[in-house]
């Protein structure tokens, strides 16, 4: 009895077997197994940095692209495009390393609280709803959806500040962060030589007095830095200053002259006349520079606002 | 057996703590804000430059768009500035600072109380009349109504739906001037009537205005055409699909408009606008605001002038109480808690509701139990609770297949959670993404 459950059982799995194998010759469908080698070296962190659904997807992009311009796998950097290009036979393009930055130093010290949120801890949520907890509409509301959107444990909030800070070892520049920002804080910037790099740590566009008082730390567009730029880096915009990193040449006279300390410099060595522990962290600029220019800065806004409502009025 | 809608709602404690007040009007404080986003649609565009001197009436700030609304002053006085105020949603945006100087108006309003019946003005030049006064609907949405008036090709109109239910606990603004200006209300109905050209009218009440109800069916009488049926009392029955069902039984299809129901639906206190700005020549610059509250010392029904700071009704009210936790903008339901007590009352504030601490406190969450509470509670026969579940995942596809678009933002569902779960906070968030997702496509 036994026998014959044996052989009618071996004769199903018999013939499914050669069907089973007519079908997938039959039905193949060719895969450059470059892409399957290419995948072995990518990262796997399928973060959507580079663009593409996933580490499969920019795969596939690398192999079927003509030359790697513009493909750039911001977690491995230039070692993993290298490895890329190593199996394909292509040039790997180079891309400057580049890092998420957060553009807001409105600590709870200098945004002073004008209400309190008690709904949903999500950045996203409160921002349909209201402007924040302090004076200022643009800054950063510290609920840390860039926190939760972060795949490699590269951004954190800061319990003293209440505001993000990136951690530049772990920052891949995937972009994850920018996209999770709704009040578009998070911008990535070239990491720099040395990891230096100087950046306007605000983007509040109100007028230089409603902005300063919100936040003492604001921009108010005073346009000190665009004039002391030598390099013309600075453009100053709606309010706000902004440098744009492929013209900075990082000789750090804007942020002397900066009157409310919102341009930032990191990891520069300690200037000789103020000298500030130098961290990885956000260094405010040496307090004396910021001292002097403060009767300043009132006036300049003034005019500033002045010329703004002229152009509306056109 | 009274008729309401017949998916979901929920009835929350009524609360109209104002109801029976007489309307008060205050006088304008000293200086109005005057935002140009007033209403749903492109911002208003200001007519005014700093310097200017204004009349009570004077036209500020022309509609923006197609969907948009004149904006008129509502005091005399000098423009001061143009410039950002923060209004009821949270941010700052342009706004008309004006300084009052006396109390001047236009000389074309006509300012007498006598009543005033005939029209002799075509339908379209009544929508042109609503259009020039800056008309917005008056219940909370804003939405500008000479938009409404103009069915799209192919559809129309056949019956026009008065939304007098005040469906929102608190509020008694709309059940005041029912009170107080009923003939006026009656007469600006037959004057939408006249404007979609159709000869019916419901004007849907809640049967917790018994006052109201009694006062209008009395008056209509005399006026061929519009019937006072008095509704259940159902929250949210003050939705436009909820109540063009409740009322004449008709669903409006997802993502349709209540046109294609034949209904077009107005609120009481646009009935009367309508009525003011084309039988008087009188703009939309003033309206009528609640304030209440538990602990309120005089919760009373005002006559504001817009641009008004809700502080200055406050004071008029009784002063802020001590124990206030939150400054509700609107209703308890729907309402929005204020960032500051200075934003300014706009078209658009049918209600300043001040909580107390232990009112406003929101209960910590829970997990989801599943109960299936908030689904039965949905007026527009939606899962809540996997709404939530997509927006937390993200899953924008499965939120539009399961309709996030069609959420009216009513809270029901949040305030049957057992669970205090967020509902509401994060289907708004989905269904604003999901919304952009569809708009996207469509372009």
């Amino acid at each position: 009895m036994i026998l014959i459950a044996v052989i009618s059982l071996g004769a199903i799995g018999a013939i499914g077997a050669v069907f089973l194998y007519a079908a997938s010759k039959k039905f193949e469908v060719y895969e450059d197994p470059r892409i399957a080698q290419v995948q072995e070296v990518l990262p796997g962190a399928n973060c959507g940095g580079c663009g593409y659904p996933g580490c499969g997807g920019f795969a596939t992009a690398c192999v079927k692209a003509d030359t790697l311009d513009g493909l750039l796998c911001p977690v491995g950097g230039a070692p993993v495009m290298g490895k890329v290009a190593a199996i394909l036979g292509k040039e790997a393009a180079s891309a400057e390393p580049m890092v998420a930055v957060v553009r807001c130093n409105g600590t709870c010290a200098a945004r002073p609280r004008t209400n309190r949120y008690d709904g949903v801890k999500s950045c996203a949520i409160a921002s349909t709803l209201y402007g924040g907890e302090t004076g200022c509409s643009f800054g950063c509301l510290g609920y840390g959806d860039c926190v939760a959107a972060c795949n490699f444990d590269a951004i954190h909030v800061n319990p003293d500040t209440g505001l993000p800070e990136v951690d530049e070892d772990k920052c891949t520049s995937c972009g994850a962060c920018v996209k999770a920002c709704p009040k578009n804080i998070i911008e990535l910037r070239k990491k720099g030589p040395k990891s230096r790099r100087i950046f306007v740590s605000c983007v509040n566009k109100d007028k230089g007095a409603v902005a300063r008082k919100a936040c003492a730390n604001a921009c108010i567009g005073c346009g000190k830095c665009a004039k002391e730029c030598p390099f013309g880096a600075i453009t100053v915009e709606n309010n706000v200053a902004y440098i744009d990193y492929t013209k900075c040449r990082m000789c750090r006279k804007c942020v002397a002259v900066c009157p409310t300390g919102a341009i930032h410099e990191l990891n520069f060595p300690p200037r000789k006349e103020a000298a500030p522990a130098v961290s990885a962290a956000p260094v405010k600029p040496a307090v004396a520079p910021k001292a002097e220019a403060k009767p300043e800065a009132p006036q300049t806004a003034a005019s500033q606002v002045e010329t703004k409502e002229e152009t509306n009025q056109k | 057996m009274l008729r309401t809608f017949r998916i979901g709602g929920i009835h929350p404690p009524e609360n109209k703590l104002s109801a029976g007040k007489k309307i008060t009007a205050l006088a304008a404080p000293k200086q109005v804000i005057i935002p140009l986003s007033q209403h749903i649609g492109a911002p208003a565009q200001a007519v005014v430059k700093k310097g200017d001197p204004v009349k009570v009436g004077t036209l500020v700030a022309k509609a923006g768009g197609f969907v948009s609304a004149n904006i008129h002053s509502s005091v005399s006085g000098k423009v001061n500035k143009i410039d950002n105020a923060l209004d009821a949603s949270g941010y700052k945006r342009p706004a008309i600072y004006i300084d009052v100087e006396g109390d001047e108006w236009e000389e074309t309003i006509d300012r007498s109380d006598a009543l005033v019946k005939d029209c002799t003005l075509s339908s379209k030049e009544i929508v042109d009349k609503i259009a020039a006064a800056g008309i917005v609907g008056l219940g909370g949405a804003t939405f500008p109504t000479q938009v409404k008036l103009l069915p799209p090709p192919g559809s129309k109109a056949e019956i026009i739906i008065i939304n007098a239910v005040e469906c929102e606990p608190y509020l008694t603004s709309d059940h005041s001037l029912m009170m107080e200006k009923g003939e006026q209300i009656l007469v600006g109905v037959t004057l939408l009537m006249k404007a979609v050209n159709v000869n019916k009218a419901v004007i849907g009440i809640e049967n917790n205005k018994p006052d109201a109800i009694a006062h209008l069916t009395k008056l209509a009488t005399a006026y061929p055409g519009i019937e006072i049926m008095p509704l259940k009392v159902q929250y949210p029955q003050g939705g436009e699909k909820q109540l063009i069902d409740a009322v004449i039984r008709r669903q409006v299809k997802s993502g349709a408009l209540p046109i294609s129901a034949g209904a077009v639906v107005q609120n009481v206190g646009t009935a009367y606008a309508v009525y003011e700005a084309v039988q008087k020549n009188k703009p939309l610059f003033e309206r009528v605001v609640t304030v209440t509250g538990k602990a309120v010392a005089n919760p009373s029904n005002f006559l504001v002038r817009m641009g008004t700071p809700i502080n200055t009704l406050i004071e008029a009210a009784g002063g802020i109480p001590e124990n206030t936790g939150k400054i509700i903008g609107g209703g308890p339901m729907m309402g929005k808690a204020l960032v500051s007590a200075e934003v300014p009352v706009t078209k658009g504030s049918s209600g300043v509701l001040l909580l107390t601490k232990e009112e406003s406190v929101r209960k910590p969450m829970q997990d989801c139990i599943r109960c299936a509470k908030c689904v039965n509670a949905c007026p527009m026969g939606l899962n809540p609770a996997f709404l939530m579940k997509f927006t937390v995942y993200k899953d924008w596809e499965k939120a539009e297949a399961n309709y996030i678009q069609d959420c009216i933002e009513c809270g029901s569902c949040s305030y049957t959670c057992p669970a205090n779960r967020p509902l509401l906070d994060q289907i708004r968030l989905g269904k604003g993404k999901v919304m952009g997702i569809i708009r996207a496509r469509k372009s």
